[in-house]
């Protein structure tokens, strides 16, 4: 994440006068241990344009068949071989909505308090305990969530949501316990790890000498934070936003386990649904026919482009910040 | 009529508690998840847990000793596959590589590490699993080593970066070669860290399921060999989880409990080996 202001420093020591011919080069070992290391990048990206490639071809018939009706049609039915992936897109995108929803206040303040409020000692040790939390696999979160999580809901948050706005329609319907909601609650859980964790490295770019700026003139720590600390942070906060969702975006385990995996659309929150990871997760082995294999595989082309998408802009946010913070420094 | 500077200490000390509730409840659920993992597992674990096959539904007992067998070989493959791509990739971008192919194969990782795991599965799957006709402890082994390299060689890259560049002229100026200064002083310098990244590296990928699905598969006896489909631990909490049997629900807890073991003890034992322990693989 880093990177950028440090590349300038290895490669300075190619700036010999005389540069020895490759004879030389080989007889001391330089060029065969370059070769060998360059084959090793190379193959990194080899092995990445291979993932391209791969989903592009193994999507050609699905492609073919149903154009870009796929992407916005809602019937999903193997055996007649029609295939759209509207439920599971949108499934997808509600979950992550959710999960978001609930992480960025949760994430972004615990960042804040993190880097501007807390003691540095004390904030160094609780954001080791988070950094723990983003290390605990994705499938315990899943075992978490049917057992745990799914019957707290049904029991005690659900009834007391559906009193309180019952009448939105994104809270109306029957209860479950496996719906968009659960699963995006179990998401939010995942993320917010991700949000600390990058926001408070963010905030702790921003040059001390800022902050003594103001703290100097009379303002306090919040006020120091409000005011001179987050608008240079701001940008690189909501890249680590989107670094999340990201990742809630392409999560399968933990929220195969809770969505429910009903290819429908619907309105309500409480609704069971599916989303693309959990539907490849799911009929992936089962799939007959080519056809069904390859809308499967189209479906991870899909999973693929949006994760990009995101994971780009995430990171042209938090490199802008860092060269901006580098700069004021 | 409130003063400035009283309303100033009043949003100050309502900031402080509003941010300090966020974190609070962060690590509350973080404990509470910890806790609930590992009182609900331990009692669900016992010594046939790591030494008997599983059992047949409905019949008591049973364990998952071919499971745990089973991560390992995939672990055992995955670095061999990824850990050499990574860590040379690493070195390159480090060491020898000019700005421009350096920035071109950390966003190439960046890229790659930013692929959801269930899309690796679909690609094992069709160039492997496709070609042999069969699932295997190979195809989870090659999926596993994909997702190791992108952090792997972002991990390398930023420990030899590290290094001071002092230590390089030093060795240069004694007239070794340039493979040598790198293999001997820079390396053995950032080892500590290197390590630690690899350690992290397979923790992280040790509980990964979704590439595994449609690899290696499960296998609900041993494996022989690497041709043929295998359990391993994540696999089989998915599987146990989702059944109808009570049995395999308390399994699947023991399960969770021995992989969330691993997990956290290489993770607290990798963090605390690095010094520095500002440096964490996202991911």
């Amino acid at each position: 994440m880093s990177g950028g202001e440090t590349a300038t420093m290895a490669p300075g020591l190619d700036g010999g006068a005389a540069k020895p011919s490759l004879m030389q080069r080989l007889r001391t070992g330089d060029a065969i241990a370059r070769a060998v290391v360059q084959s090793a990048a190379g193959a990194v990206v080899l092995i990445t344009l291979l993932v391209v490639f791969e989903l592009y071809t193994g999507s050609s018939l699905s492609r073919a068949r149903f154009g870009w009706r796929f992407i916005v049609t809602q019937t999903w039915d193997p055996v007649a071989g029609e295939f759209g992936a509207l439920p599971f897109i949108y499934g997808t995108v509600v979950t992550s909505i959710v999960a978001i929803a609930i992480a960025i206040p949760q994430g972004i303040g615990s960042a804040v308090f993190l880097a501007e409020l807390a003691p540095r000692r004390l904030s160094d040790f609780l954001t080791f305990l988070i950094e723990l939390l983003a290390a605990v696999p994705s499938v315990l979160y899943g075992l978490l969530g049917i057992f745990v999580l799914v019957p707290f809901l049904q029991a005690h948050v659900v009834p007391l949501l559906q009193h309180v706005l019952g009448f939105l329609p994104i809270f109306k319907g029957r209860f479950y316990g496996v719906s968009y909601f659960s699963a995006g609650i179990v998401l939010s859980i995942m993320i917010v790890p991700f949000i600390v964790s990058v926001s408070r490295e963010v905030l702790l770019a921003v040059p001390t000498e800022q902050r003594e700026a103001a703290l100097a003139v009379g303002a306090s720590r919040w006020q120091t934070t409000y005011k001179v600390v987050w608008p240079n942070a701001a940008r690189g906060i909501l890249g680590s936003v989107f670094l999340a969702l990201a990742r809630a975006l392409g999560e399968t385990m933990a929220v195969t386990m809770v969505i429910g995996n009903t290819p429908r659309v619907n309105t309500s929150l409480l609704a069971p649904g599916y989303s693309i990871a959990a539907v490849i997760a799911n009929e992936f082995t089962e799939a007959t026919g080519d056809l069904y294999v390859s809308a499967l595989i189209e479906l991870g082309l899909v999973l693929f482009a949006v994760t990009f998408i995101v994971n780009g802009l995430a990171r042209l946010l938090i490199v802008a910040t860092t060269i901006q913070a580098g700069a004021v420094a | 009529m409130i003063s400035f500077e009283a309303r100033k200490k009043a949003g100050n000390l309502m900031m402080f508690t509003l941010t300090g509730f966020c974190a609070v409840t962060t690590i509350g659920v973080l404990l509470l998840i910890l806790g609930y993992l590992v009182w609900h597992g331990a009692a669900a674990l016992s010594w046939s847990f790591f030494t008997r096959l599983p059992a047949p539904v409905g019949e008591p007992g049973g364990g998952m000793a071919n499971a745990i067998v089973g991560t390992g070989k995939i672990l055992l493959l995955a670095s061999c596959i990824g850990m050499p791509i990574g860590f040379l990739g690493g070195v390159y971008v480090a060491e020898l590589a000019g700005k421009g192919s350096a920035s071109v194969i950390r966003y190439v990782a960046d890229l790659l590490n930013g692929v959801p795991s269930i899309v690796i599965g679909i690609v094992v799957y069709t160039l492997v699993v496709r070609r042999m006709h069969h699932f295997s402890a190979l195809a989870g082994g090659i999926a596993l080593g994909i997702m190791m390299i992108p952090i792997a060689v972002r991990s390398t890259e930023e420990f030899l970066r590290a290094v001071p560049t002092s230590l390089r002229e030093g060795g240069l100026a004694l007239g070794r070669p340039r493979w040598r200064v790198i293999a001997s002083v820079v390396i053995p310098a950032a080892l500590g860290g290197i390590m630690s990244g690899i350690m992290l590296n397979i923790a992280r990928v040790a509980g990964e399921t979704a590439p595994l699905l449609f690899t290696s598969l499960n296998n609900q006896f041993w494996s022989p060999g690497w041709n043929q489909p295998s359990a391993a631990l994540p696999v089989m909490i998915f599987t146990y989880a989702i059944s109808p049997y009570e049995d395999w629900h308390q399994q699947a807890w023991a399960a969770g409990f021995v992989l969330l073991m691993m997990v956290l003890v290489v993770n607290i034992g990798a963090r605390l080996v690095l010094t520095r322990g500002r440096f964490v693989p996202r991911g």
